[in-house]
This record gives C-alpha cells, sequence and structure tokens, in this order.
C-alpha cells in the first residue's frame, strides 16, 4: 500500500486535488449536480483526448506538436463524410475516420524515424501539413453529424438491467473517455509494445540494446497518439454537430496537463491516469472561475498563471528528485 | 553511402550557410521562371521588407535555440509592445510610450527566465505559459484603452514601410542589429556561453558558468528583441491589432530551424536564421503566385520546413 | 595450463573492415576465440575496439571481411540478432531501462527469470527483488544485474566490454570466477580491459588491434604484458614499462597547507574526512566505489553543500554554493566521466576558453588573439592531438580528457581536483597526465589525485589517504604504497584498527 502510494502519490494528490475542488464547486454552487458534471466532462471530453495522445508520445520521449491539427482532420473528415449519410452509414465512418487517425499517427512516427529530423521539428512541419488538410477537406465550420453519435455524449449514463439512480449522475461523456482509453490503453501497456514505449522514452540505447526495436516503438506510439487524436476529433464533430477545421487551443492544454499529469517530458516516467485527472482539475477550475463571474479574460489569465505555476511546481520538484 | 554525400557533408558542417543560399537561388530561379519580370528591384526591396521581421523574430528562436530552448512567447512579447506603444502614444508621446511598451516585454522574459533557470520548466511549456498570460493581460489591458485609440507614430511607419534608394528604410535597423547578433554570437563571452549551455549545461556549471545569469539575460533579451521587432512590424502593418504578430511566431521557429540551428542546442548561427527567413518569403511569395488553396499552402509549408531539415540532417549528419 | 585450440573456434571473425566516410575505423581486423578460452581484446584508444564490438554485438553493419560463429556466417544487424547467433554482450555502461522495475527489464529482454535469479545469487546478488526500480540500484550492482542478465541468456560467446571498472575488488574478484568457470564450461569469452591484473587472472589469450588491423595474437603467461604495450603502441613508440624510480617531494612541514579539510561530511558515505594539501604535493585517494569520494570531491569543486566539517583554502574558511565560488578560490574540478566535462559538439577551442568566459563581467567581447595564445599553450602542453579541432566529439577518449584537464591549465589552478583522471584510456595517454600533473606540481599546483588504479599512487603521487566509510583509515606515503597495503587499507584493515581488535 504505502509503495502503491509512493508509486502513484502525485495521481493521488490530483485526485484528491480534483475533489476538493468538486465539493469547492458544490460550495460556490449549491445547485450543481448531473447537469454541471455533464458540461465539465463534454468540456473535458476534446481535452481528454488531446493530452492521452501526448501523453503517449511523451511517455516514448517524444512530443507530437500536431496533435490539436490531427483532431481537426478528423473532426472535418467525419463531419463531410456524414453530412447525408445514415445513421448505420455513420459506424462505418467513425471506423473510418479512426484509421485515418492511425494513419496520420504513423506517418508523423514514420517520418520521424525515417529523416532523423527531431520530433519537435517533424511534429512542428505536420501541424502545418495537418491543418492544411483539414482546410482543403471542409473549408469553414460545417458538415453533419450521426444523431446516435451526439446522444454518445449527452447527459448520464443509464445501463439496462442497473438502477438508474445508481449510474445517472455519470456522465456519458467521462464513461466515453474511460472505455476508449480502457479499450486502447490497457492492452498496449500490458503488453510488450507498452515496455518498449517506457524503455525507448527512459534510455534509447539501453533499450535498443536489450533487443528493443527502436523505430518500430516510435512509430506505434505516434501512431496511437493519432488514434486518440481521432477520437478527439470525433468528439469536437459530436459535440458541436459539424465539422471545425481550425485547430484549437489543445496544445498548451494537452502539455499542460501532462506535466502536471506527473508525466516526465523526458520521457519514460508517469501514467495514463494522472494527466486525465489533470485534464479535468484545469477545467473544473476554469469551470468554478466562470460560476464565480469572473470576466473572461481575467479568467484567461487566472488559468495560464495556475498552469505556469504548476509546470514551476513541477519543474522544482523534478529537479530536487534529480538533485538526490 | 558513397564517398559523394561524405565530401558533402563536410563542406556542409564547415560552411553550412552554402547549401542555403543555394536553395534561395533556386527559388528566386523557380519564381522568375514561372513568372518572368516579376524579379526586379521593387519586388527584392519588398520581399526583404517583410523578410525582416521574420528574421528578427527568428533573432529570439536562434538564441534560445542556441541554450536548447525556444521562446513561443515572442510572438506575444512583440504585439504586446506594439499594441501598447500605439495606445499610450496619445498620453506619453513616442519616446515614453516605447520605453513603456518595451517593460511588459522584459518582465515576459524574466518570467520565461525564472521558470526556465530556477524552476528547471522545459522552455517549450514554460514561454507558451507566459505567452497565455500575457495574452490575458493585453485584452484586459485593451478594455481600459479603448476610449483612448491608438496612434502608429509616422517615424516608425517610415521606418516599416518606406525607401530609400530603392531599398527598404527597415534595413536601418536590421543591418546594425544583424552584424550585432552575428558578432556577439561568436566573439563574445556570453554568445559563446549560449553554445556552451545547449552543449552541456552540467559541464557549463562545473567550469564555473551561473546558467540562472545566462538564462535570465538570454530571455529577457529575447523579449526586447522580439518588442522592437513588433515595434517595427506595426509601422509595416500600420493596424495595431490583439494578434499583430502571433501569424509571425511559428514561421519565426521554422526560420531557425530551416537555417540550421539545433533545436537541442549547441549549433547553429544567426547568419542560417537570415537565410531561413528569406527562403520562407521568397516561399511564401511563389506558393502566392501559384495560386494554391489555403489549405493546400499549409500542407506546402510544413512538407518544405521538414524537407528542407531532413536534407540538412542527412548532408551535416547531426540531430 | 593453456587448452589446446580448438579446430572451429566458436566466434570466428576474419578481416573485418568498416570506413566512416574518409576515415577507416577497422582495416583487418581478426579475432578468433574458442570453446573454453578467454581472449582478451586489446587495444589503445582509437585502434578500433569499440568499432569491432559494436560490429560483434549488432549495433553497426562491416564493410568487409567475414563473421562466423559455430563456424556459420550469422546475421547480426542488430542486437537481437546478435543475441540470437549466441553472441551476448555486457557494455561498458549499464544498459538497463531506468525507469522500469528490474522484472519489466527481464521481460523486456525476454530473459528467463529463474536463470537470472541463479546467476545474481552466485554474483553475489541473493536477495535482489525484482520489483526494484533500476534507477534506485547503485552503480556496482547494476553491472552485476548486467551481467547476470546476460549468463542467463546462456550465450555461446560471452563479450564483456569494460565491465569491471566501475566495481569494487571483491565483486571483481567475483565476476572473474564466475567467468572462468562459464569457460571452463565451454563457452567462449571476449574480455575487454586495461587492467593487466584482470587480464593475466582471467585470459588465456590476448588479441591485439592496432590502427584498425589486428597485429597479435598471444597466449598469456608471466611477462606478457611488455609486449602487449609494445604491440599495442607500435614500432618505435616509447615502452611504456613499469614507472621509472621517481622521487618523491618530501612531506612538507611548517608550511600552511593550500587546502585544509577537517571532518567533512556530506550526503550518506562522507561521514569525517580531513587532511591537508600542501603546494606542489600530488596527494592520491583511495578508495573502493561509493565510500564518499564522490562526494568529496563534489563538495570541494562547489557542485555539493557539506553537512558538516571545515575547508580552508590558504588559511581561509570558505563554503560553496556554486562551482563557480571553489573556482574562485582556485580550485579546479576534473570529473572522472569525460561526458559531464566536455561540450561535445563545440571545438576544441571553446571547450579550453570556456572558465576564462564565465562570470558576466567577461561576457563582453573576447580578446580573439590573446584567447588563441592561451589556448594553443594549454593544447601545445598537453599534446593533445589537433586533427579534430572542430568537434570534441570527433577526438579519442584519451584527447577528450586531455581537453578537460588543459582547460584548467590555460585558467591557471592553483589546486587541480582529479577524480580518476585516467579511466578508461590508454597505457600511453595515462603516462603523458601522470608527467602532467608531476610537472604542474613542480610549479607550484597542488593536486588530489583520486584513482581506482592502485598502481597509480606509485607512478602519479607522493602520498595517498585511503578512505573507507566515509572517513580517513590510512595515510601512505607512495614509496610504500604497495597494492596489497594499498588493498587491505581500503578494505578498512588498517593496523590502527587491527591493533584495536
Amino acid at each position: 500500500m504505502s509503495r502503491f502510494a509512493q508509486k502513484n502519490g502525485w495521481t493521488l494528490g490530483l485526485a484528491a486535488l480534483f475533489a476538493g475542488l468538486l465539493i469547492a464547486t458544490k460550495l460556490i454552487q449549491p445547485g450543481f449536480g448531473l447537469s454541471g458534471l455533464d458540461s465539465l466532462a463534454r468540456a473535458a471530453l476534446p481535452f481528454a483526448f488531446a493530452t492521452a495522445a501526448m501523453t503517449v508520445v511523451v511517455l516514448a520521449g517524444g512530443i507530437d506538436l500536431s496533435v490539436a491539427s490531427m483532431m481537426a482532420v478528423a473532426s472535418v473528415s467525419g463531419a463531410r463524410l456524414m453530412e447525408g449519410a445514415s445513421e448505420a452509414e455513420a459506424a462505418g465512418i467513425v471506423g473510418l475516420v479512426l484509421l485515418v487517425g492511425l494513419a496520420m499517427g504513423a506517418i508523423n512516427g514514420a517520418l520521424i524515424v525515417l529523416t532523423r529530423v527531431p520530433d519537435i521539428v517533424v511534429t512542428l512541419s505536420m501541424l502545418f501539413v495537418w491543418e492544411g488538410t483539414a482546410l482543403l477537406i471542409l473549408q469553414g465550420p460545417e458538415g453533419g453529424c450521426a444523431i446516435w453519435l451526439r446522444d454518445l455524449i449527452l447527459g448520464g449514463l443509464s445501463l439496462p438491467f442497473v438502477p438508474g439512480a445508481l449510474t445517472e449522475w455519470l456522465p456519458k461523456a467521462a464513461v466515453l473517455v474511460a472505455v476508449v482509453l480502457a479499450v486502447v490503453w490497457v492492452p498496449v501497456a500490458r503488453s510488450k509494445l507498452g515496455l518498449s514505449i517506457y524503455a525507448v522514452g527512459s534510455d534509447p540505447l539501453a533499450a535498443f540494446r536489450s533487443g528493443v526495436s527502436l523505430g518500430r516503438t516510435r512509430i506505434a506510439a505516434y501512431a496511437i497518439a493519432g488514434l486518440l487524436a481521432a477520437f478527439g476529433g470525433l468528439s469536437l464533430t459530436m459535440a458541436t454537430g459539424i465539422g471545425a477545421p481550425i485547430p484549437g487551443p489543445y496544445l498548451m492544454a494537452a502539455v499542460a496537463a501532462v506535466v502536471l499529469g506527473g508525466v516526465a517530458l523526458t520521457g519514460g516516467k508517469g501514467g495514463l491516469l494522472g494527466p486525465i485527472l489533470a485534464v479535468f482539475v484545469l477545467r473544473l477550475v476554469r469551470m468554478d472561475l466562470t460560476l464565480l463571474s469572473v470576466d473572461p479574460n481575467v479568467t484567461t489569465i487566472i488559468e495560464g498563471t495556475i498552469m505556469v505555476i504548476v509546470v514551476m511546481m513541477g519543474g522544482l520538484l523534478a529537479a530536487r528528485e534529480r538533485g538526490r | 553511402m558513397s564517398k559523394e554525400p561524405s565530401r558533402l557533408s563536410r563542406l556542409m558542417s564547415d560552411h553550412p550557410l552554402i547549401p542555403l543560399a543555394a536553395l534561395l537561388l533556386v527559388l528566386i530561379v523557380a519564381l522568375e521562371l514561372l513568372r518572368p519580370g516579376i524579379v526586379n528591384e521593387r519586388w527584392i526591396a519588398n520581399t526583404i521588407k517583410f523578410a525582416i521581421p521574420l528574421a528578427m523574430l527568428a533573432a529570439c528562436q536562434t538564441l534560445t535555440m542556441l541554450t536548447g530552448g525556444i521562446d513561443l512567447s515572442a510572438g506575444v512579447a512583440a504585439t504586446v509592445v506594439a499594441f501598447v506603444m500605439a495606445t499610450q502614444v496619445p498620453i506619453l508621446g513616442v519616446p515614453g510610450a516605447i520605453a513603456a511598451a518595451l517593460i511588459p516585454a522584459i518582465l515576459m522574459g524574466l518570467l520565461n527566465g525564472f521558470g526556465i533557470a530556477i524552476c528547471r520548466v522545459h522552455p517549450l511549456i514554460m514561454t507558451l505559459g507566459t505567452g497565455l498570460i500575457a495574452t490575458g493581460f493585453l485584452q484586459v489591458y485593451q478594455r481600459f484603452v479603448i476610449a483612448s485609440g491608438s496612434v502608429v507614430p509616422d517615424s516608425l511607419a517610415w521606418l516599416g514601410t518606406g525607401r530609400t534608394l530603392g531599398l527598404p528604410n527597415s534595413l536601418l535597423l536590421f543591418v546594425p542589429f544583424a552584424a550585432l547578433i552575428l558578432y556577439g554570437q561568436r566573439r563574445t563571452g556570453f554568445g559563446r556561453l549560449l553554445y556552451a549551455l545547449g552543449s552541456n549545461e552540467a559541464a557549463a556549471r562545473l567550469s564555473g558558468v551561473r546558467a540562472w545569469q545566462v538564462y535570465f539575460t538570454l530571455y529577457a533579451l529575447s523579449g526586447v528583441i522580439a518588442g522592437i521587432t513588433g515595434l517595427l512590424y506595426v509601422g509595416l502593418i500600420k493596424a495595431p491589432s490583439l494578434s499583430l504578430m502571433n501569424p509571425v511566431l511559428l514561421p519565426s521557429v521554422a526560420a531557425a530551424v530551416v537555417g540550421g540551428t539545433s533545436i537541442f542546442g549547441g549549433r547553429g548561427g544567426y547568419g542560417g536564421t537570415i537565410l531561413g527567413a528569406l527562403i520562407l518569403t521568397v516561399l511564401g511569395t511563389l506558393l502566392t503566385l501559384v495560386q494554391i488553396p489555403e489549405g493546400a499552402r499549409g500542407v506546402f509549408f510544413g512538407a518544405i520546413i521538414l524537407a528542407v531539415t531532413a536534407i540538412y540532417v542527412r548532408l551535416t549528419n547531426q540531430t | 595450463m593453456i587448452p589446446p585450440l580448438p579446430k572451429t573456434p566458436l566466434l570466428d571473425a576474419r578481416g573485418v573492415s568498416k570506413r566512416f566516410g574518409a576515415v577507416a575505423a577497422l582495416k583487418d581486423a581478426s579475432l578468433q576465440v574458442g570453446k573454453g578460452e578467454v581472449v582478451a581484446l586489446m587495444g589503445a584508444n582509437g585502434a578500433g575496439k569499440s568499432t569491432l564490438v559494436k560490429i560483434l554485438t549488432g549495433a553497426l553493419g562491416h564493410d568487409g571481411g567475414q563473421i562466423l560463429i559455430h563456424g556459420r556466417a550469422q546475421p547480426i544487424g542488430s542486437p537481437r540478432a546478435a543475441r540470437r547467433a549466441g553472441l551476448v554482450p555486457v557494455y561498458q555502461e549499464p544498459s538497463l531501462i531506468p525507469d522500469l522495475d528490474l522484472a519489466q527489464n527481464l521481460a523486456l529482454g525476454a530473459t528467463p527469470v529463474g536463470a537470472f535469479r541463479h546467476w545474481a545469487a552466485q554474483l553475489g546478488l541473493p536477495d535482489l527483488t525484482l520489483d526494484t526500480m533500476i534507477n534506485r540500484l547503485p552503480l556496482a550492482s547494476l553491472r552485476i544485474v548486467d551481467l547476470a542478465r546476460a549468463l542467463a541468456a546462456e550465450p555461446d560467446v560471452l563479450l564483456l566490454d569494460e565491465m569491471t571498472a566501475a566495481l569494487p575488488a571483491d565483486l571483481v574478484h567475483r565476476v572473474l570466477s564466475v567467468v572462468r568457470a562459464q569457460a571452463d564450461a565451454g563457452r567462449a569469452v571476449i574480455y575487454i580491459s586495461h587492467r593487466f591484473t584482470e587480464i593475466s587472472a582471467l585470459c588465456d589469450r590476448a588479441t591485439v588491434l592496432r590502427d584498425g588491423v589486428t597485429v597479435g595474437d598471444l597466449p598469456i603467461k608471466p611477462g606478457v604484458e611488455e609486449r602487449i604495450v609494445d604491440l599495442m603502441l607500435g614500432e618505435g613508440a616509447i615502452s611504456a614499462s613499469a614507472s621509472a624510480a621517481r622521487t618523491q617531494t618530501p612531506a612538507p612541514t611548517g608550511a600552511r597547507p593550500r587546502l585544509c579539510v577537517r571532518a567533512l561530511a556530506a550526503g550518506t558515505k562522507l561521514t569525517d574526512v580531513s587532511f591537508d594539501l600542501h603546494a606542489g604535493e600530488v596527494l592520491g585517494v583511495v578508495a573502493l566505489e561509493g565510500q564518499g569520494q564522490d562526494e568529496l570531491f563534489a563538495v570541494l569543486a562547489g557542485a555539493r553543500k557539506a553537512l558538516r566539517g571545515a575547508v580552508q583554502v590558504n588559511g581561509a574558511a570558505v563554503q560553496f554554493a556554486h562551482p563557480a565560488d571553489a573556482i574562485a578560490m582556485g580550485l579546479s574540478f576534473v570529473p572522472g566521466e569525460r561526458a559531464h566535462a566536455l561540450l561535445m559538439q563545440r571545438s576544441v577551442r571553446e571547450n579550453i576558453a570556456l572558465p576564462l568566459i564565465a562570470a558576466p563581467r567577461n561576457w563582453g567581447p573576447i580578446n580573439m588573439a590573446a584567447e588563441a595564445v592561451q589556448v594553443s599553450a594549454a593544447i601545445a602542453r598537453l599534446q593533445i592531438d589537433t586533427r579534430a579541432m572542430g568537434e570534441v566529439q570527433r577526438l579519442s577518449g584519451g584527447n577528450q580528457q586531455k581537453v578537460t584537464i588543459a582547460r584548467w591549465v590555460a585558467k591557471g589552478a592553483e589546486t587541480l581536483l582529479l577524480l580518476d583522471p585516467t579511466r578508461g584510456i590508454d597505457v600511453r595517454t595515462k603516462r603523458q597526465i601522470y608527467d602532467l600533473v608531476r610537472d604542474l606540481a613542480d610549479q607550484g599546483a597542488a593536486v588530489l589525485y583520486y584513482t581506482s588504479e592502485l598502481a597509480e599512487i606509485r607512478m602519479a603521487c607522493d602520498r595517498a589517504i585511503v578512505i573507507f566509510g566515509g572517513r580517513v583509515v590510512d595515510k601512505i606515503e607512495a614509496a610504500d604504497a604497495d597494492d596489497a597495503r594499498l588493498m587491505r587499507a581500503a578494505y578498512g584493515l588498517t593496523e590502527a584498527e587491527g591493533a584495536a581488535r
């Protein structure tokens, strides 16, 4: 138990912080309940996927500046294809968009491996490329979205055979994040690929000498990130019903959440749970500020200051850890 | 690999500017072939005029990249200085407004320096965060000065858009600026220390370098350079806005990268960056000329940065 | 007793060549290792040893020649393929993933856990728990884990590259006996080390490389060291035979010491160290790994804070918060790890001139002419090979080490703190460093010299202190510093303690 606490201390602290913030929210607005949680979860949804995508590549010792642009591509290709398509066809379209995401990520990874150009430069270039691609697919915010897909993130969860009172308070959007991450990441983390991702991020030379294929592992990590970014893009379309060709502010938010989530930007250290919790913490702070009717511009300052202070404290802690 | 690249790679690592100059020439020739007669005195002056703010903002990226950093707040710093200056001119007069406007840029640089040197936050994140906070402040500030209006001083407009003997006046600012940076990076202790910190900070520390002093100075300097760039740019655009220089930020990173400065630090220099800024500007003209859609422009822009860097890495075998 | 050379060697590399651009790193390297043999692979720095190792272990391809394992050409294009072919290496540096635990590291390389536990126990780590994070293990344990992991893979050919460099003497002994047993059980072992004592204790033959060519293959017998050194150095080179008798500086008396350390403690390992270091003196420090010597040097260099105790420089009490403070008092530190001291991508000149520009008052324009004079004087003094001046990373290890010292020669250091300055470099460079240290001392410098090679105390120092368990347990004049006495002291078995018992 103490070992668990030691290893996951950061994540536990975040969970406690989140719980504290929820209580604070309830105090600020006594009426805060299902609808509040629901809008929080829906606001957090694209940030959560962007952060998860970023986390996977950061664990592998890389960084992907093109996450938000890949989300835009996924969002517009989904919206464009679903416009006028039947509800049943939409399922196939979702699958296709996810494949597109996987392919975009794999292209990012393959370019990094093949060109030997630093990841920051490659993904900066691909930021332009995917952003341009999204604009080529859709010039403006338009397109459509299947009804069942939109329903997937609306309201609380209701399961057959389970009393509504038990699950209703759980926003579907949060459940969707949990399910997707469980399906995508848990099998990977348990497999040799997961070990390889951590190994490559932690010490590439030692990983190579242990027989890990650096190139294949990196490409796989970026492909997973692309897949998660595609989920993020679809969630944008699900939330608005249309495609969004202009990339949103997900890059800085994802990096901040990754750091706040206890993942070392040098790679190899941390997990997926911490960053996801961090996303919810950051979104909830913003929500509370809005509830307190703080000027939205001032909210931006406060939000930015919190993020900066958090990464500063994280940096200090990491430096102290290294100094030991 | 055959013998050819190895000879070429030696040439590249000894004279990294040659292939960049060659690429610039190729682009200009391509432009002339596409639209014969376009490359004239006027076009050259125009290209230089738009390349200069890019090259100056890219100086922030080059200097910070030499230490293994980056300054993503440079675009915001430039915007803040330009906006504050333009809105303060009616109140403080031109010199007072310029002096007052540079203060926030220096403060941003010092905040960056604090986060990077003392808290050991990665520069990419620290400067992104500083930029975010500064943008928030700028928006709040705007509401207080919205009534008093803004003025772009004639002197800056002259510097930004005017021409003398066919050459843009901004060269009067840029030539001494570039000379100072080119001299400073190799021939001053401070410049050498940028390379040293980017190459091996622990080793620099053991040699007696107090890294925080360098980082504070560097990022404050980067803020000042960004601010001066903002002043020049608002003179060129003549319309201060809350996102004035933001579109130039990523190209400024690209200019430094295309110019051969290693994003991991310790290698490169401002000479390449100037060529990189010219290359990107000419490329922009080329893309406008062939009238490709906005989206394809982005794709092409990204692909060219990647391709140039990849060729560079291949030839000099550096990472 | 030397076993007869088997007909087909287990590993048979012939005529291996490799070029990097215009540079031929290997021209004609050959290495045969038979069943039951331990073969030492020898060569000065830059002879092509590490290139050959990289080729054999699959980290690099080769241009010419053939490599047969079990008489068959094996594809060894990657570390994994080399393993599959039966060749398992233990590298100079630990090759474990720091952020994974031991079990995960074993899973990554598909190492059988049972066999690993067996070998770890054999090598003296019986109670290793598998959920230990690698980054919590001390360096010596990491080396043992590396070796146990290699042995668990049941290799046909085991390649050990300087693996004892960071080990305390007792572990070296265990490693040598386990490796010998491996060979006796019919395996082939390639053993790379700079330490002749280990080679003569363990190896059957020595294959010597020089300038990328195999120049000799000698059976190990008494006196062969001289021949090996001659082969490594090449024709016409000065024979690097044992040190000429040197007159030691008499122990200074009365004079105020340059450096006076009293009851110094830092971290968990350095508990109570006191000594005086005088101008003109080279004071050796002898200690097994992890006895507090790293902390001692770090405190004196200003790189970490002391818990207790006092340090005086020229009689004035000092407390350093940053290496710059130590440098200001004339204390210059050369770390044991070259990579910690060098700007690898920068030129020799910039590396040497680095301390000259460190302080903000020197951030302005550099007097290039004056700097060039200072730097070339230091280069000449250390005889640095100037063919690859552009980037320090292109220099050989020995030349890199010289650059780390040249920096302080150019700056003019009063007190030099050298932490294992000859680790992993060739014999010839070692001698140059001994001479330089002596030279500097004769000109008035005070030198504190930690070495992991006991013999160096006689060759480079005037006297030595021995640190054990974080305290000074013995002080020995270099003339009396035979290996046995130093070794006893390093293990804490001094006369004083013997008497107390």
